[in-house]
């Protein structure tokens, strides 16, 4: 099949107004990445509508309890200021939850009013008799960014917190970003096997993926404990996942118009205020983003790929072949997080799919180049736009003629009246049952991604064919 | 054990205990995890529906994006309302002020979808930049020769019941726009029903069956055109009272309208709804076709339904709803399934609904006002709970605990209303009740379900 006519490259939006959002706001990236730490409760300073609206959003997808508290902001709070909202807030949280963390993240709202929460802290703590638990805190107003970008900033900024300098271990920082629960597993499990023991910041698989309960659990088990995110300072080494550098949220982006120099993400971070070398990777989705990924373990450890994973590797590979004519010049719309969208442009360049439109509701200036620099033969063949919404995408897609949309459960609508065939990943997904079980990364992911995608295709041209053949 | 907040001690009460003194009607204690939402959301919900109408938020992403699609709201035509708008405020909005997006935002969304109206929600932060909302509605009402209505929703100014109130108002300023000419004597207005799955024309036709002519629904499958002439019914029906009843006084004192507390949930409540407007209109014959209606839409369902109460008789379940009178008829459905309520709740009842409540209970039953899950997870562990009805956010709090849980919320698909909704209730209780997952939690492993 032959390359289609290069298309220009253009996000000109025709709207003001955002139209069907390919995006939430940055406090849920916050309450998502607090979550993953061991014992901790997110608490959104602000509105109770945004630890509502957040809480629904995230149970919709996970099917777990998901409890964020709130300092519940009235007209008095916002005249006056949040701090005593905040100080009973935290009170309430530590004696219902007794928790060992509290994660702050603020709303639009505190920092419209310019809640200094640092400052408050400092008071709150003074006058605070008794221990406290951990309390942190990120700034993320919901007008910059969207829930990656307030993600990587409670990352940066829960690494920040606790990372301490010590004497070198042998364990290994992961920052995989915003991932599934099962990718989680998964990864951690890769870097077991190679002998790593893996410090994952942030870590939700447990919390977010847990079995039922014989009692009421307050907090769900799981996560990275505070003690481990202590040793990240002193780790042998830091792998970073994500390539697109989501910009500076709220606080740090203040910093950065002050010209002052800020460490752009965690692995960053770490490596600057702790020496701790940083290996930044693209999301390893796909057998050559993998690749990259097991590459590093191996030169890391010295150790080639076990055996297991080389036969995974095998096994996958065998099935590209198997399969690779239902899949082969088919064109796919892609969206999701920046992050997300490389590594899934990448999957489906190397099984021969094209993104011809490759959407992100999130605007780093960097999404085009990064997928270019993975797969530079799609120039011309791929549409990118940062900062679009889905009723836009969907305006742009009819004349790109997809046969398949890749991405989260919103993107329906789009499949729907393009009438091509919706493969779920990534977050959220609303209405299916399996989205904290969906696995993206390495050679399980891509397989599980792969068979999907062709079954798909297949079960569309079976069911779309008057003949009902049942063999392929 | 789960220890209660001090602060939280009044808002629970279990009956039989000590005289009853609910506290309620109070803004959410911070850091308890409330299940309310905000003032934005009552309006939200409630407009909703509206399909032929432009609903923009004014504010940063995350309020449109979380009300995207959110309720099973039906349209019989335009679906306008499945869209989510937003003027997506950025740093330099906030800074400089969003009114000239918002104008800008609106004018294009107008001249592109062609609503009937515009509803234009200020979240949080409009209020505190200061954004002159009402101005822009104005200036573009004038020059789209459409109502373009503000709704002043900013999340933080009070409770969803004052969102539920900002949305009534802005209805409000639509009724009596409209021409009345045509509209009989026996008409009424459906207010307080959202047609989820299709409730709104169950109940118009079964009102039409009976004779009576329906004006307008408000919101439910909503068109603009309908509520600008709602003024010319004779009589307004309210369900859901916490959100409509202000539209429903408003219009009572302005036009002379009287209205109806109604409920459309379970048997009992149906056909009191049905009667209550007979009666109203005071027709022999309307009357008589109520009654035969419910006679034969009774006996219809009711073999099924015994089969259901058979296998439930005697099990035990939780409620807790947005508004206090859904869960009424929601312990008389319960009722006539033989399953008795042993803890019911609301987010935003008042003194009188829970007097209410309390006398409609069982002694032992525990009762909450704006509760959160640490509560909620300790009473329906203590009252060994088989079944919880909520909504998504307590679904996951029965669920780890091996209960079985109904959606009775915006999200739902099933019509739970009506005859034919409480055979679906029935059904869908049974079928949680009943699943045999049960035997395998940890709870209850082994047990039969």
């Amino acid at each position: 099949m032959i390359a289609p006519a290069a298309r220009p490259i253009a996000a000109t939006p025709s709207f003001t107004a955002s139209r069907n959002a390919c995006k939430v706001c940055a406090p849920l990236g916050a309450c998502l990445a607090f979550r993953g730490i061991e014992g901790a409760v997110p608490f959104l300073h602000g509105s109770q509508g945004c630890s509502t609206y957040i809480r629904r959003y995230m149970i919709s997808h996970f099917k777990e309890p998901i409890d964020i508290a709130c300092s519940n902001f009235s007209e008095e709070t916002t005249v006056f200021g949040g701090r005593e909202n905040l100080r009973i807030g935290l009170e309430n949280v530590i004696r219902q939850y007794a928790p060992q963390v509290i994660g702050i993240a603020t709303t639009c709202l505190a920092e419209t009013i310019g809640e200094d929460v640092a400052f408050h802290l400092r008071e709150i703590r003074a006058a605070h008799t008794g221990p406290l638990p951990e309390i942190i805190h990120v700034s993320t107003p919901s007008y910059v960014g969207t829930h990656a970008e307030g993600f990587h900033a409670a990352i940066r900024a829960i690494a920040g917190a606790f990372a301490q300098e010590g004497p070198r271990h042998e364990a290994v920082n992961l920052l995989p970003g915003i991932v599934s629960p099962a990718d989680l597993r998964y990864l951690k499990s890769i870097m077991r096997d190679f002998g790593i023991e893996p410090i994952v910041l942030s870590d939700y698989s447990d919390t977010l993926d847990g079995p039922t309960w014989s009692e009421y659990q307050r907090i769900p088990k799981g996560g990275t404990p505070v003690e481990s995110l202590r040793r990240m300072g002193s780790a042998r080494a830091t792998i970073e996942f994500g390539c697109t550098h989501h910009a500076p949220c709220g606080e740090m982006r203040r910093h950065a118009e002050r010209d002052e120099h800020v460490a752009e993400t965690a692995g960053a971070l770490l490596q600057e205020r702790f020496g701790v070398p940083h290996h930044s990777l693209p999301l390893p989705i796909g057998v050559t983003q993998t690749d990259r990924f097991f590459e590093l373990l191996e030169n890391h450890t010295g150790r080639p790929t076990p055996a297991a994973h080389e036969e995974q590797r095998g096994r996958l590979i065998d099935a590209y072949v198997d399969a690779h004519k239902y899949v082969f010049g088919k064109r796919a719309v892609v969206y999701g997080e920046q992050d997300f969208v490389v590594g899934l442009a990448s999957f489906l360049a190397e099984i021969g799919i094209t993104p011809v439109l490759c959407g992100s509701g999130a605007k780093t200036g960097r999404l085009q180049e990064r997928i270019l620099a993975i797969e530079p033969e799609m120039n011309g063949d791929i549409t990118v736009l940062e900062g679009v919404d889905f009723a836009e995408m969907e305006e742009r897609a009819v004349a790109l003629r997809p046969d398949l949309v890749v991405g989260n459960s919103k993107g329906f609508s789009l499949s729907r009246s393009l009438d091509v065939p919706l493969i779920r990943v990534g977050f959220p997904i609303h209405d299916r049952v399996d989205g904290p079980r969906l696995l993206h990364v390495g050679y399980a992911g891509a397989q599980q991604l792969f068979d999907r995608i062709a079954n798909t295709l297949i079960e569309r041209t079976q069911e779309s064919s008057p003949v009902g053949y049942s063999y392929m | 054990m789960i220890e209660i907040l001090d602060e939280r001690k009044k808002q629970i009460h279990e009956k039989g205990a000590a005289p009853f003194d609910m506290a309620c009607g109070k803004p959410s204690l911070a850091g308890a995890v409330s299940q309310r939402a905000c003032v934005f959301c009552g309006s939200r919900v409630v407009l909703y529906p509206i399909a032929d109408a432009v609903h923009l938020v004014h504010g940063p992403i995350g309020c449109a994006a979380y009300t995207w699609d959110i309720r099973g709201s039906l349209s019989s035509g335009p679906e306008l309302h499945r869209m989510s708008f937003c003027t997506d405020l950025q740093e330099k909005d906030v800074i400089f002020g969003g009114a000239k997006k918002l104008y800008k935002a609106l004018i294009e969304l107008i001249d592109h979808y062609q609503p009937k109206a515009a509803f234009i929600y200020s979240t949080c932060i409009v209020g505190v930049i200061g954004d002159d909302v009402e101005a822009v509605c104005r200036k573009v009402s004038t020059e789209k020769g459409i109502p373009v209505l503000p709704v002043h929703s900013e999340g933080f100014k009070g409770t969803k019941k004052d969102g539920y109130r900002a949305a009534c108002e802005a209805l409000g300023t639509l009724v009596g726009t409209g021409p009345t000419a045509g509209i009989g004597k026996h008409s009424i207005n459906i207010l307080g029903d959202f047609n989820l799955a299709g409730e709104t024309w169950m109940i118009r036709n079964y009102y039409e069956r009976i004779g009576v002519e329906v004006v307008a629904t408000i919101t439910g499958d909503g068109r603009i055109d309908d509520i600008r002439r709602a003024h010319g019914a004779s009589l307004n029906v309210v369900q859901c009272a916490g959100s409509m009843v202000h539209l429903a006084k408003t219009m009572e004192e302005k036009y002379g309208i009287p209205y109806r507390r109604v409920s459309y949930f379970g048997i009992e409540d149906m056909a009191k709804s049905l009667y209550d407007v007979a009666e109203f209109f005071g027709d022999d014959e309307i009357v008589g076709r109520s009654r035969e209606l419910v006679r034969n839409e009774v006996a219809a369902i009711m073999p099924e339904l015994r089969r259901y109460r058979e296998a439930l008789e005697g099990r035990r379940a939780a409620v807790y709803t947005g508004g206090a009178f859904k869960a009424f008829s929601l312990v008389r459905s319960l009722r006539t399934l033989g399953m008795k309520t042993v803890l019911v709740g609301s987010q935003t009842g008042n003194q009188e609904d829970y007097q209410l409540l309390r006398d409609l209970c069982d002694e032992g039953t525990i009762l909450v006002d704006d509760t959160n899950p640490l509560e909620l997870s300790r009473f329906v562990q203590e009252k060994q709970v088989d079944l919880f009805i909520g909504g998504v956010k307590e679904r996951p709090i029965a669920f780890k605990l091996g209960i079985g849980f109904c959606d009775h919320n915006h999200e739902r698909k099933e019509a739970l209303a009506g005859f034919e909704g409480m055979v679906n209730f029935a059904r869908e209780v049974y079928c949680s009740v009943k699943s045999p997952v049960w035997k395998l939690v940890p709870r209850k492993r082994g047990t039969e379900p």
